[in-house]
């Protein structure tokens, strides 16, 4: 009943299927980002595209036009910092990048508009804020994520299982690091502002951790990260319409349930 | 080139940013060689290694390939990332992967190349891990399962990175044992960049010593009166 009433609304039509499209594309770049140590990537681009959505509003652009740009940027930058091995740090140089981000989006809001409840909506997300447009672009960066793992799966795997490797057999390593960068920042982008700018990366992170738990080959852990997300956030969605609670907080809290009971799963199969 | 060299470096100078960490360098790898790469820290061992891999081009001079090496055909068992030890692949999808580099624009692996992928799991002694997950499987049959990837690679020349690093003594015997089978009976030749000093000299054929200002390239038994190797000799005593 409560099914139905629900997805009466438009809104929560657009947001349902809005969010299984970026939770799927969350999900499967997820896979290679945790296992190649770069998750902290997704923390930084989603306080980064914080920042963008600040400055865009306060400059009176359309959001999304001014934040993709500067998030694919942002994501060159973070993806070249974890590869330099600065001598910085790369975990301290995305925390920095992340920190400044934020800072810089809370300063530009006060300075302007002041702190609303839009400010609150983009920390931490609302189900309010999918528009069509934002439906269709969903669509087509999934379609984009779905068309590189189907078609470049092989590759995928030898770049995120041994890159030097995959360098020596003549693979283009720089090219498909900076595909998956790209889609990250956009699937970071369009999620945001539902799932909150706190919360998002959760998304990217969580599924994979939990397929890890549970998965012995690199197939299984993919087919199962997205599956897991999906599911995640339709049961998220559905708690948070029932209860009246946060999106994006329902989600994390979801994806934070399975994957404690992944890693009793595996604590259980380790012992019998 | 002639018809058994697979490698030849002429007159090679190889560095970055214009600064050459090593020069003069004549050197051929012909096929079934078995070759070890020694020298002290820092003294260019990793410089030449992607020299060879042609991951960075000389400077000076020249490195020419055989035709078969070209497009990436190289059997590299590279050092082992911290990432890697974890990873969620089973054995058998780690060394398919070694055929990317022959799919050319196609997406997905051929049936000979699954079966090839089984024979070079055989040869390997590690059948019966096939579908074993990657991080479960001790240091030795890791590197195992890196091997056989590099052989789908690369039919003729494999090129090791200190791949007895982190191994313990008797998985590093039992994998010279195996380099030593691939290179006797596969007639595969070998280029190993290695600080086992000893073992390499009890399985290589020539050596290649780069030292920071001198280096030695000859065979074991020269290698052994000549300065560079007196100088190990008088460390064993």
């Amino acid at each position: 009943m409560e099914l139905m009433e629900m997805l009466s609304w438009p809104f929560m039509r657009r947001a349902l299927v809005a969010g299984i499209l970026v939770s799927l594309c969350a999900a499967l770049l997820g896979v290679p980002l945790v296992l190649k140590r770069y998750s902290m990537i997704g923390d930084g681009l989603s306080h980064v595209s914080f920042g963008a959505l600040a400055v865009a509003v306060a400059l009176g652009v359309t959001p999304l036009y001014f934040s993709i740009p500067v998030v694919i940027l942002s994501a060159f930058f973070l993806l070249r910092l974890a590869n330099s091995g600065s001598h910085m740090g790369s975990d301290a140089a995305i925390a920095v990048v992340s920190a400044s981000a934020l800072a810089i989006g809370i300063m530009v809001i006060s300075l302007t508009t002041g702190m609303t409840t839009d400010v609150d909506n983009y920390m931490f997300g609302s189900v309010l804020a999918m528009t069509e447009t934002d439906v269709l672009l969903a669509a087509a960066v999934c379609a984009a994520v779905l068309a590189l793992f189907v078609l470049f799966y092989h590759r995928l795997f030898a770049i995120t299982f041994d890159e030097n490797f995959a360098r020596a057999t003549g693979m283009r390593v720089e090219l498909y690091n900076t595909l998956l960068s790209i889609l990250t920042a956009l699937t970071i982008v369009l999620g945001m502002r539902m799932m909150g700018a706190m919360l998002i990366s959760s998304l990217v992170i969580f599924p994979a951790l939990t397929a890890m738990r549970l998965f012995r080959s690199f197939r299984g852990v993919v087919l199962c990260a997205g599956t897991t997300a999906v599911l995640c956030f339709c049961m998220g969605l559905t708690v948070s319409y029932v209860k009246s609670t946060p999106v994006g907080a329902t989600v994390v809290t979801a994806n934070l349930l399975v994957f404690l009971s992944a890693c009793a799963v595996e604590r259980l199969r380790k012992r019998g | 080139m002639e018809k058994n060299e697979l490698l030849v470096c002429r007159n090679t100078a190889l560095g970055y940013e214009g600064r050459a960490v090593l020069s003069g360098l004549n050197l051929t790898v012909s096929a079934g060689d078995y070759l070890c790469v020694v020298g002290d820290n820092g003294s260019g061992k990793s410089t030449l290694m992607k020299g060879l891999l042609g991951l960075l081009s000389p400077m000076a001079g020249s490195i020419d390939r055989a035709a078969e090496l070209k497009n990436g055909a190289v059997g590299y068992l590279p050092q082992q990332t911290r990432a890697q030890r974890d990873f969620p692949a089973t054995v058998y999808e780690v060394v398919l992967s070694g055929f990317l580099n022959q799919k050319g624009f196609g997406f997905f692996y051929t049936a000979a190349q699954k079966t090839a992928a089984i024979q070079a799991i055989g040869k390997l002694g590690i059948l019966e891990l096939k579908d074993r997950c990657y991080r479960d499987l001790s240091g030795g049959q890791q590197q195992r399962a890196l091997l056989a990837r590099a052989l789908c690679a690369a039919g003729r020349l494999l090129i090791l990175d200190e791949p007895v690093t982190g191994l313990d003594p008797a998985a590093a015997q039992d994998l010279y044992k195996t380099l030593r089978y691939l290179n006797e009976k596969e007639g595969m030749a070998v280029v190993m960049v290695t600080h086992d000093l000893r073992s390499a000299l009890e399985n290589a054929r020539t050596v290649l010593h780069i030292g920071r200002n001198s280096w030695f390239y000859g065979t074991v038994e020269e290698y052994l009166r000549s300065p560079e190797g007196c100088r190990f000799r008088k460390g064993e005593q």
